[in-house]
């Protein structure tokens, strides 16, 4: 096993951390900001800004979601922290 | 994975099996509906097809609950922490989904139109913070319950104790919310007197519970979600299907948003809506304005994130990597639910303006004297009973053209999921299945709810602050008690149906947050935090919180009076204010009248009570930050904790005596 470094991995883990609360913000409230802008643009009958708060945020969200899952998981196992 | 070999003995075969006997449960039940659905065609009564939905699955969770009884507290508390992530995901996708998002849900959307996916929002996107901030740390940390990790990170039992009182807190009315929505949908369905309904479900959920605690729970909720996305998926899929041949509604219902908008403009330029009253469905901000709509998305999200039922559930997996994905499989099963009930929406809404609105008084549709003669329907102001009392009451009003126009309609939110089957003309067995759904989600929401109050009272105050020297079988046998006292408290206010409680469910998410999150998420990503910054925060954030509600909702006039200065009151409230304060001085009856007027304004900057945790976030996070620094820094052993808390590698942080839990 290579060297453990504690504060590394904590240091990576927070980038990941703030990484995804950034995306989390942007989906969550600074896309739907613009909801009649994007209300403009129609796509299969669906306005695009109400589409983003009933489908395409949620969609975001399960996409974040197991990315990170994925993510933290490399970065505990490179560093030497994962489970058994 | 190391740990399934040492527990091979304690249900391992059950677990490995999870995939077999589930896939096997939900064949079973279609077979059931399909079984049912000949009944109906044989001439077997509606009143049976109903009665033979309810108690089968009721009795189904039953015995899911009896067969996992234990005399284990590990099984008991954290369900053996042998859950995998993706049957954690689902029983967490039944244990958020409660009987109002599945009954009424799509009809603030369909009532609302856009401003309605605040909720949408607000109860899927809490899941991001709950893996990024939360879960996986509690997880790694081995708590039984949420004021677990207070009480080892800030210093003992003060800290449990203000935990566990925000904990029952936000958590009571939310039971007992959920055992009244079991006894309304009981009562709907199966024509029960309310009060005995009422009990009956409370029977099924200490049936599910009691014996068993987190693992029976568990698995009950697992099999409720099967039953409860099966019944929600399948009307609205047919519908599609039948309208635009196409089995996805969630893509079909693009062509119904543009039909309802350009229904919209026709019923206005007929004379068929009054242009003032109407919300168009795609437009945003005509019900909340864009600072009460991103609030309430906000607070409804931080909330998810610090409500101790759904944080529980993340203490039952194998390891803190199934933690992480488990909150991902979570998010997946409830989103399966969320995106659809917009097309719920779309579609009855569609219906209304195209089939309801515009026809002749005497040509009504069906289905609005069935959900009428419940009291769900309004016609010109009146129970739309029968054609008669439509028309009198009509008839009564200058100018009615005897044709049925948007305003005169007013429909229950419940109504649209309920009454979806007969609009789209499908058999009673559907109706059924729909009503076997929504007793599903409430049942297993107000489990989980049930456990985490009973868990905190038995765990946290007997144990860990009263007896610290009980005996296992004493332990379990106080957390038995404790829940069916929890339970008959909650089943019996809900039997008093008290109006309060039930709108005082939003506010669960707003005094979760302001009590728990700051606390919570600081004492894992800040190791300066200290015990006196974490108890004041809790305490401030709270009663921030807890103040604004209370203040705005019961003593409006004199909250209003003291925070005059930031209430968004126009000069013609304010006028009105003062004439109503003078009226009600001189006559008591014009009181009632007074206050409703106060709540209106009584508000700092506008913001609606259901976000007070907009104002209590802040001040718990401040509070904790200067206080914290202006306290000594937390001890070496603490900070060590943190840092074991941050990595998933190693034992748990606590390790229960009583408890034979897998090790890594």
């Amino acid at each position: 096993m290579q060297q453990r470094d504690g504060a590394r991995h904590w240091r990576r883990t927070s980038r990941l951390m703030w990484t995804m609360f950034a995306l989390w913000l942007f989906f969550s409230f600074i896309v739907h900001f613009f909801v009649n802008q994007l209300n403009e643009i129609v796509i299969l009958g669906f306005p695009l800004g109400f589409y983003m708060a009933a489908q395409g945020s949620l969609i975001a969200f399960l996409v974040i979601l197991f990315t990170f899952a994925k993510a933290q998981d490399n970065i505990d196992r490179s560093e030497g922290f994962a489970e058994e | 994975m190391a740990q399934t070999d040492s527990n091979r003995a304690g249900g391992g075969d059950f677990v490995s099996n999870l995939g077999r006997i589930y896939t096997l449960y939900t064949g079973g039940f279609f077979a059931f509906v399909a079984l049912l659905a000949i009944l109906e065609q044989l001439g077997v009564p509606n009143k049976f097809i109903g009665y033979g939905f309810v108690f089968l699955t009721i009795a189904v969770y039953a015995v899911i609950g009896v067969i996992s009884r234990t005399a284990e507290v590990g099984e008991y508390y954290v369900a053996g922490r042998r859950v995998p992530a993706f049957y954690n995901g689902m029983a967490t996708g039944a244990d958020w989904m409660s009987g109002a998002s599945f009954v009424g849900m799509a009809g603030t959307l369909f009532l609302l139109g856009y401003d309605g996916l605040a909720f949408v929002l607000g109860w899927t996107g809490g899941y991001v913070l709950v893996a990024i901030l939360i879960a996986p740390f509690l997880r790694k940390f081995g708590a039984f319950t949420v004021p677990d990790f207070f009480a080892e990170r800030f210093g003992g039992n003060f800290a449990r104790f203000l935990a566990v009182i925000v904990l029952v807190c936000c958590s009571f009315t939310y039971v007992t919310a959920q055992i009244y929505a079991t006894g309304i949908i009981a009562q709907r369905f199966l024509g029960m007197d309310f009060v005995v309904a009422v009990y009956v479900g409370l029977l099924g959920i200490l049936l599910c519970s009691m014996l068993g605690g987190m693992k029976a729970v568990t698995w009950t909720q697992v099999a409720q979600y099967i039953v409860l996305i099966v019944a929600y998926l399948l009307p609205v899929v047919i519908l599609s299907t039948q309208k635009y041949g196409i089995p996805v509604p969630q893509l079909t219902y693009g062509q119904a948003l543009q039909d309802i908008t350009a229904l919209e403009q026709s019923l206005v330029a007929n004379g068929l809506a009054d242009a003032a009253k109407l919300k168009p469905h795609i437009q945003p901000f005509t019900t909340y304005d864009p600072l009460n709509f991103f609030a309430l998305i906000f607070c409804l999200m931080v909330g998810t994130a610090s409500l101790p039922h759904i944080l529980m559930r993340y203490f039952t997996t194998p390891s803190v990597r199934e933690a992480r994905a488990s909150v991902a499989w979570s998010l997946f099963f409830i989103f399966l639910l969320y995106f659809t009930a917009p097309a719920y929406a779309a579609f009855s809404k569609l219906e209304v303006y195209s089939d309801v609105v515009g026809r002749d008084l005497n040509n009504l549709r069906e289905w609005l004297f069935n959900y009428g003669s419940i009291g769900l329907v309004k016609v010109c102001g009146v129970a739309a009973t029968s054609i008669d009392a439509v028309k009198t009451a009509c008839g009564n009003i200058a100018g009615h053209p005897g044709v049925l126009r948007l305003q005169d309609l007013a429909i229950d939110p419940d109504v649209i999921v309920l009454s979806t089957p007969e609009i789209a003309g499908l058999p009673y067995v559907i109706a059924g299945l729909v009503a076997a759904g929504g007793l599903a989600a409430a049942l297993s929401t107000a489990d989980g709810l049930l456990l985490a109050i009973a868990n905190a009272l038995s765990h946290d105050i007997y144990y860990k602050m009263l007896d610290k020297n009980a005996p296992t079988h004493r332990r379990l046998i106080v957390a038995r008690i404790l829940l069916v006292l929890v339970a008959l408290g909650a089943a019996y206010t809900a039997s008093t149906k008290p109006a309060d409680i039930l709108s005082m469910v939003a506010w669960a998410f707003s005094l979760a947050a302001a009590g728990i999150f700051p606390a919570l998420v600081l004492g894992i990503w800040w190791k300066r935090a200290t015990t006196a910054g974490a108890v004041l925060g809790m305490i401030l954030g709270f009663g921030i919180c807890l103040y604004y509600l209370v203040g705005t909702r019961y003593f409006a006039p004199g909250f209003y009076e003291m925070w005059s200065f930031l209430s968004n009151a126009t000069p013609a409230q304010i006028a009105k204010f003062a004439e109503l304060q003078a009226a009600c001085a001189a006559d008591a009856a014009k009181c009632a009248e007074f206050d409703k007027h106060a709540q209106t304004i009584a508000n700092w900057w506008g913001v609606r009570n259901i976000s007070a945790a907009l104002f209590g976030l802040p001040v718990g996070f401040l509070t904790i930050w200067v206080v914290s620094l202006f306290t000594p820094a937390p001890s070496e052993r603490i900070q060590a904790m943190v840092d074991a808390t941050r990595q998933p590698a190693g034992d748990t942080i606590i390790r229960d005596k009583d408890a034979t839990l897998p090790a890594h």
